[in-house]
Parts: C-alpha cells; structure tokens; sequence
C-alpha cells in the first residue's frame, strides 16, 4: 500500500511575499548553493512531466556558454488547467522571481516567458509589474532581463521543443532529443524551460528552505500542487493542495456525490474509475498531474468525452510524426465506427494496440499520451463505448 | 496595398527583421487587418528576406494566424470537454440566431466571424469564449445577446 496524505489545503502559491527579500537572500548564494537547495527539496516540475528542477538547473549550470535562456512555459493549454493564468494574474512577481534565481544558478542573463495567445489580455498588466520588478532587481544587483512571447492558439507549443521552434519564429514543430534543452535549447544555447508555478515553487523553497518544504507532501512528491478542478463538481476553482492524496479524499472534497470518474491530467492525462478511487494517488508514485483534474458523474457518457479527446488531439496533433498525425485520426474514425456498429466492438482491442504503438513511436509527448486517455477510457467503460 | 506595406514596415521597425520576430510581426498584422493577407504574406517575406512560403507555412501553423478574411471581431468559442458539457451548443445556437451566420462565417458586415477553439483555460467559468483577445465567461443567452449588442455599436 503507497503512503497516502489526509487532503489539506495550503496557501503558499498565492501568498503575498517580500520577493525583495528572497532575492536579497539568493544574490548572496553562490549558484552551486542554489542548486543544492533545490535538489534538497526534491520538487519536480508542475507542468506536468515531473523531471527534477535541481537536476535540470545542475545540468544548464554544468554547460559553457556565454549565452544562456531561462524560458517560462506559460503556454498552459493542457484542456483542464488554468491556473497558471491565475499565478500570472496574482502573483507574477513571484514568476518573475523565479526565473531570476534560476538565472543566478545557471548563469543566464536572458528570460524569456512564452504566453499563449489565449491569455494575451494579461500582457498589459505582466508589462506594467515587470518594469517595477526590473528595477528592483538592478537594485539588488541582478544582471536580468525578462521579455514576453506571445503564442497563437497552438497546443503544441507547450512542448519545450516546439516552444523553442516558436519563439525562433518557425512552425512549433517539436524537435528530436536528444539534445536536451540544457545543452542546446533555444537558438541553441542551454536553456533551462521551467512551468510557471515550478518557478514560484522555487521561490517559496529558498524563502522557506528545503527542509520545511519537505514537510509537505510525500518522499516522492514533495511539496503542495494547484489543482484545476472542474466538471460537474459544486465547487469548481483553483485549489492548492498538498501532493500525495488519494483520489477518494479528492473526490469527497469536490465531487458532487456522483462522481463516477476523474480524468488526472488533463487530456494527456488518466482516466480513474470510481473503483479505483481509494487506491489512486495523486502525485508522482501515482498518477501524476499538471494540476487538471475534471470530475465526471454518472449522466455523462465517456463515449462523448473520448470523442471531445480525440478530437482535440487530432486537431493539435502538429502532423510532423506518422504515428500521431494518422494514429489521431485513425483512433476517432475507429471509435465512431464501432459507435455506430459498423466495426465489432473487437476492433477496440486493435485501436488499443494502435494507442500502444503511438506511445513508442510518436515523436513528442504529444502522441505519446494519446493512449492514456484512449486506454485508462476505453479499459474502464467499454461498454459506454459500444453501445 | 499601401496601407499593408506601412503596416509592415513598421512592424518590422519595432521588432527588427531577423527570423525570429516572424511571430511578432503576423500577429501585430492580424491584430490590425484580421487576418493575414497575400499581399502582407509576400511582403513580409520581402523584409525579412525569406521565401514567402516560409510566412505561410509558419503562419498556417497557428490556428490564431488566420490566412482568410475575418471579421473585425473573431469570436471563439471553446469547445473542449468541460464547456461542451456545460452548454458550449447553447452558446453556439445563441451566436448563431443572433449573427444569422454558422460557424466558420463572416457577417456580411464584415464585423463579426464565429469560430470554435480549444481549451482556453476557463473551463472552471463555462462556458466561455473568446471575442478578438478579450474572453467572456460563464455565458448564459442573455448575457450572449448584451455582448454582441455592446460591439454592434462599439
């Protein structure tokens, strides 16, 4: 049995800080002691793929180059997240922050935040605080700059690599790794691409330092989350919660008593049945997250989400793979076939083996995760499938 | 075309003529005309001394890049799971009567043009859309009906 965690909210993402104050104290760390600090914590990153801030920092800081780039993935287009604009809207300072200390670590004077198109209203106000935090950290004696790059309605982008492409002003078509971006990322300089609330959670450990932070959470998903909760629950918001819970903890705090599953995740994300609520856990030794988490109850049909999935992704699909751009399409032809009769319902098991194949032969994580929805739906409510 | 080709030059002025400011220069361009024109495709190849199939297939890339006429006001309307199941075909239905257009169409004023898009990040206020970068939330038809009357007489 995994450890799990009682639910418990925690106000930290969002809390007003003196950020003159934590920048005071990194200005004086040497990077090295940065770093430690971060590794320390064990936090991982909270877009979504989980890869640990302190390696990624350790590796950008271990490349000779005179020009590196601290790039802030504010791409969030994940279908179920939004709190990342909510971070922005509050408390950019902290973002900002963030990718000044991490600059310090790995010795880059150059941030860029890539913002999707969708949020574009922000930028007038993120323009306006940012010139305020420019000069504050001159005061302090960072050499620093942030600027913002706006994206154009394109999922993909929140891909490290497609985002690169992107800000280079080319189709946001991911690249091959490797390299990885801490070698060779944006123009080809290391280039450390941290999430939005990864960058404030790096903050609130060098202002809290790491042993504190490692009191919230579990050994293997430090720290708390901001989960995105949405669909039929009577509550739905922004919620900052420590990682490590059970998904039934999550589903009696938000569900609306008639939960029958939750999709963890996001689009690219797992689909949990109510059987396996109690044994689910949220966080990186269970179903990991980049904070979406949308509950269905029992007068939806899975048929109707798997389709929207699909959908979705067949449209985002940047069509530079085989794997993704035809298994997309092939996988919503094969669903609505077997909908309508024409196709056995057999021919589930051969479009399970078709998401199977994408995971290992799509290019980008894109088509690699197409089969998670399509499985963990199709496993678990075959027969809303069918008939 | 005058019109374009200052537009352009000017665009370039602020964000320079290297390749990687192609992004900041279609959408400065689309944020004026609506979409991206032939013409403003071919020039900004010019000034950037790229091939103007470069412009358009970076441009047809972004689903916000549009390289057909729109309308003043690009309405768009998400269609991702949470504001499906929250009414996304009621506020589609409402636009629909209200703009006596379907979607993917023009207004024969040329002030409007009903789009549907993906996950805009407001599933938790469905449903929601988008009018040009402003987004509208929690939309029932009544509020639908006092927002398009509002850019009718903007």
């Amino acid at each position: 049995m995994m450890e799990t965690k009682k639910i418990s909210k925690v106000d930290l993402i969002f809390e007003h800080i003196d950020p003159r104050e934590v920048l005071t104290k990194a200005h004086t760390m040497t990077p090295k002691e940065i770093i430690d600090e971060i590794l320390e914590s064990g936090l991982k990153g909270r877009g979504g793929a989980g890869f640990p801030t302190g390696m990624k920092w350790e590796l950008c800081s271990e490349e000779k180059a005179e020009t590196k780039y601290i790039v802030c993935n504010a791409d969030e287009g994940e279908p179920g997240t939004f709190k990342d604009r909510e971070i922005l809207d509050r408390v950019a300072y902290k973002v900002y922050s963030g990718m000044t200390i991490a600059g310090k670590a790995v010795g880059s004077k150059k941030g860029i935040i890539y913002l999707r198109g969708e949020y574009k209203f922000l930028l007038p106000q993120l323009r306006m605080e940012l010139d305020g935090f420019h000069k504050m950290i001159e005061e302090i004696g960072f050499d620093f700059e942030i600027d913002f790059r706006l994206g154009s309605g394109a999922y993909i982008c929140g891909e490290e690599s497609a985002l690169f492409e992107s800000i280079e002003g080319k189709r946001g078509e991911p690249r091959n790794k490797p390299p990885y971006p801490t070698s060779k990322g944006l123009f080809g300089k290391p280039t450390v691409v941290n999430n939005v609330e990864t960058l404030v959670n790096s903050v609130i450990i060098l202002k809290y330092g790491s042993e504190k932070y490692k009191l919230l959470g579990t050994r293997f998903s430090t720290g708390a989350k901001v989960f995105s909760v949405s669909g039929d629950t009577p509550i739905p918001g922004i919620y900052e919660l420590e990682l490590g819970m059970s998904l039934l903890e999550f589903v009696n705090e938000f569900g609306d008593g008639d939960t029958k599953a939750v999709q963890v995740g996001g689009a690219a994300g797992f689909c949990v049945p109510r059987k396996l609520f109690a044994s689910t856990v949220i966080g990186f030794e269970g179903v990991p997250t980049g904070g979406s988490m949308k509950l269905f109850n029992s007068s939806r049909s899975m048929y109707n989400v798997l389709h929207n999935y699909l959908e979705f992704f067949t449209e985002e699909s940047c069509g530079q793979c085989t794997p993704c751009r035809v298994g997309c399409q092939q996988l919503l032809k094969g669903v609505e076939s077997v909908k309508k009769g024409e196709s056995k319902s057999t021919y589930l098991n051969e479009l399970s083996k078709l998401a199977d194949t994408m995971k290992i032969a799509a290019k980008c994580g894109l088509g690699q995760s197409v089969g998670n929805a399509f499985n963990s739906i199709v496993e678990n409510f075959r027969e809303e499938i069918i008939y | 075309m005058y019109q374009t080709d200052n537009l352009v030059k000017d665009l370039v002025e602020i964000h320079g003529c290297g390749r990687e400011n192609l992004l900041p220069i279609l959408q400065g361009i689309v944020e004026k005309h609506n979409y991206l024109s032939d013409d403003a495709m071919v020039e900004v190849a010019r000034e950037l001394d790229i091939s103007a199939a470069e412009v358009y297939g970076t441009a047809s890339f972004y689903s916000f890049l549009d390289t057909e006429p729109r309308g003043k006001y690009v309405i768009r309307v998400c269609k991702t799971i949470t504001c499906s199941m929250k009414g996304k075909q009621e506020v589609i239905e409402a636009l629909e009567d209200i703009l006596k257009i379907k979607v993917g169409e023009t207004t024969s004023s040329g002030l409007f043009t009903l789009l549907e898009t993906n996950c805009m990040g407001w599933c938790h206020k469905a449903p929601a859309m988008l009018i040009n970068d402003t987004p509208y939330i929690e939309l029932t038809r009544e509020k639908i009906v006092e927002i398009i009357k509002d850019y009718m007489h903007k």
